[in-house]
């Protein structure tokens, strides 16, 4: 695998198909376990494990799984993976364990993880889906323990366990306050993010029409006339980018 | 009788699966823009919890305790849950046209929800389901009746949502708000409504 693809891979994950804040899938257990910033953590871990396994597993039998049975295939994969992260769990971590409840054997029906392994773990190498399932497991785990933090900071006035002061909002801790951090969370992201790619949008193609006022600079003496054509010029790029 | 009311005001309104459970949001979301569509996801989706639990229940409690392999409840229940979904909808097809042209387009994306597998693994647990419904021994019935106001407080509120986005999609709003963040701040709304139930008994 070359680093340019490595780079892809990773920005993609985090960033572009970022699964919880730009594709919205997986949403049951980030609006459920997002209460606190460590069950954020905990249940982002637990999903990138599994979808690393998951990938890289699914990547090896891609040739041999028949296409007709591909999705029944893809389920009992995952289903083994988490009934093994829950076992491990139950074991070492059980206050993790209790606070992830039902949501933790749901991670069997989570979007990201079948919508991995169906949209590249079937079509790629290992070592690719092997990455695509760390960077795509992270941008999850980063975004719920972001979600987590917020609804931890202003709903219990702590963050990972340690309380910061005495003043709570207890609307962020119930459901109520989930859709509501959720929601703004994916509207600043977005937000964020199209102004980001318009701004560097605008500057590659400033760089491709920069020569053209040199060329055209000859017929035009007047600098105030060339000034406003260059404006013109921009102008038609930017509606032709925009259409 | 108490009983049956009981599991009926808890399952529909004070835990509602969508809004207080968080289980099956990806429909909400997703299969929530018209109202027709809202109505024929949620009563599809009430058929298979009820069925599910009806099959997954006496599995869980006659085949895989006996034997040991309650380890294995993932891996069978996501099975049966897949094989129903696939016999429901043949046996729709055959003895209701009329009602599969209606359905039969949400019932293959029934089989990921995880409201349903999300029943299975609920009603197994005992000790939860008793402190929850305030009752001292748990049993099939219960389980099954369950499922199905679990299944019908899913389609309450997925009608609920469908009526509000055929509204909110004519408004003016920033461009990073449309979509799924406005559709987030009114089930945010919605589930303050839901919270006033919590106040029932």
């Amino acid at each position: 695998m070359t680093g340019k693809r490595f780079k892809t891979i990773a920005f993609d994950g985090l960033l572009k198909n970022n699964p919880t804040l730009r594709l919205v899938l997986g949403t049951c257990p980030t609006l459920a376990l997002s209460t606190a910033a460590f069950n954020g953590i905990g249940m982002g871990l637990a999903v990138t494990f599994i979808l690393i396994c998951s990938n890289v597993l699914i990547s090896l039998l891609r040739k041999t799984i028949p296409n007709a049975v591909r999705i029944p295939a893809f389920v009992i994969i995952i289903a083994t993976f988490v009934t093994i992260v829950r076992m491990v769990l139950d074991k070492f971590i059980p206050s993790l364990y209790d606070s992830m409840g039902v949501y933790l054997p749901l991670i069997v029906v989570n979007c990201i993880i079948l919508g991995r392994a169906e949209s590249f773990a079937s079509k790629n190498k290992v070592l690719d889906s092997a990455c695509d399932g760390l960077f795509t497991g992270l941008g999850f785990t980063c975004a719920l323990t972001l979600i987590g933090a917020v609804r931890e900071i202003l709903g219990a006035g702590a963050i990972f366990g340690y309380t910061l002061w005495d003043f709570k909002i207890e609307f962020f801790t119930s459901s109520a306050g989930a859709f509501f951090v959720y929601g703004l969370a994916i509207a600043i992201f977005n937000a964020v993010y199209s102004r980001i790619e318009n701004i560097r949008r605008s500057k590659t193609f400033d760089l491709r029409i920069m020569p053209k006022p040199d060329v055209s600079a000859p017929d035009n003496l007047d600098p105030e006339a060339s000034e406003t054509a260059q404006a013109n010029t921009t102008a038609d790029v930017a509606a032709k980018e925009v259409k | 009788m108490g009983t049956f009311f009981t599991i009926l005001i808890i399952a529909v309104f004070v835990n509602n699966f969508v809004v207080v459970q968080f289980l099956g949001i990806c429909p909400f979301l997703g299969v929530s823009k018209k109202t027709n569509n809202a109505l024929g996801m949620g009563i599809a989706v009430t058929l298979v919890m009820t069925i599910t639990c009806l099959i997954t229940y006496p599995i869980y409690e006659y085949i895989l305790t006996p034997l040991g392999l309650e380890y294995l409840e993932i891996i069978v229940f996501i099975f049966v849950i897949a094989a129903l979904v696939q016999m429901i909808e043949r046996a729709i097809k055959k003895f209701s046209p009329a009602l599969y042209q209606a359905m039969g387009i949400y019932l293959p994306l029934i089989t990921t929800n995880c409201a349903v597998l999300g029943v299975a693994e609920l009603v197994i647990d005992k000790a939860q389901m008793m402190s929850l419904l305030g009752i001292t021994s748990m049993n099939l019935g219960v389980a099954v009746l369950y499922g199905l106001f679990a299944g019908v407080g899913f389609t309450v509120s997925i009608v609920i949502m469908s009526g509000l986005r055929e509204k909110i999609d004519h408004l003016k709003m920033p461009g990073p708000m449309k979509g799924f963040p406005i559709t987030m701040m009114a089930a945010c709304f919605m589930a303050m409504g839901f919270y006033v139930f919590n106040m029932i008994g």
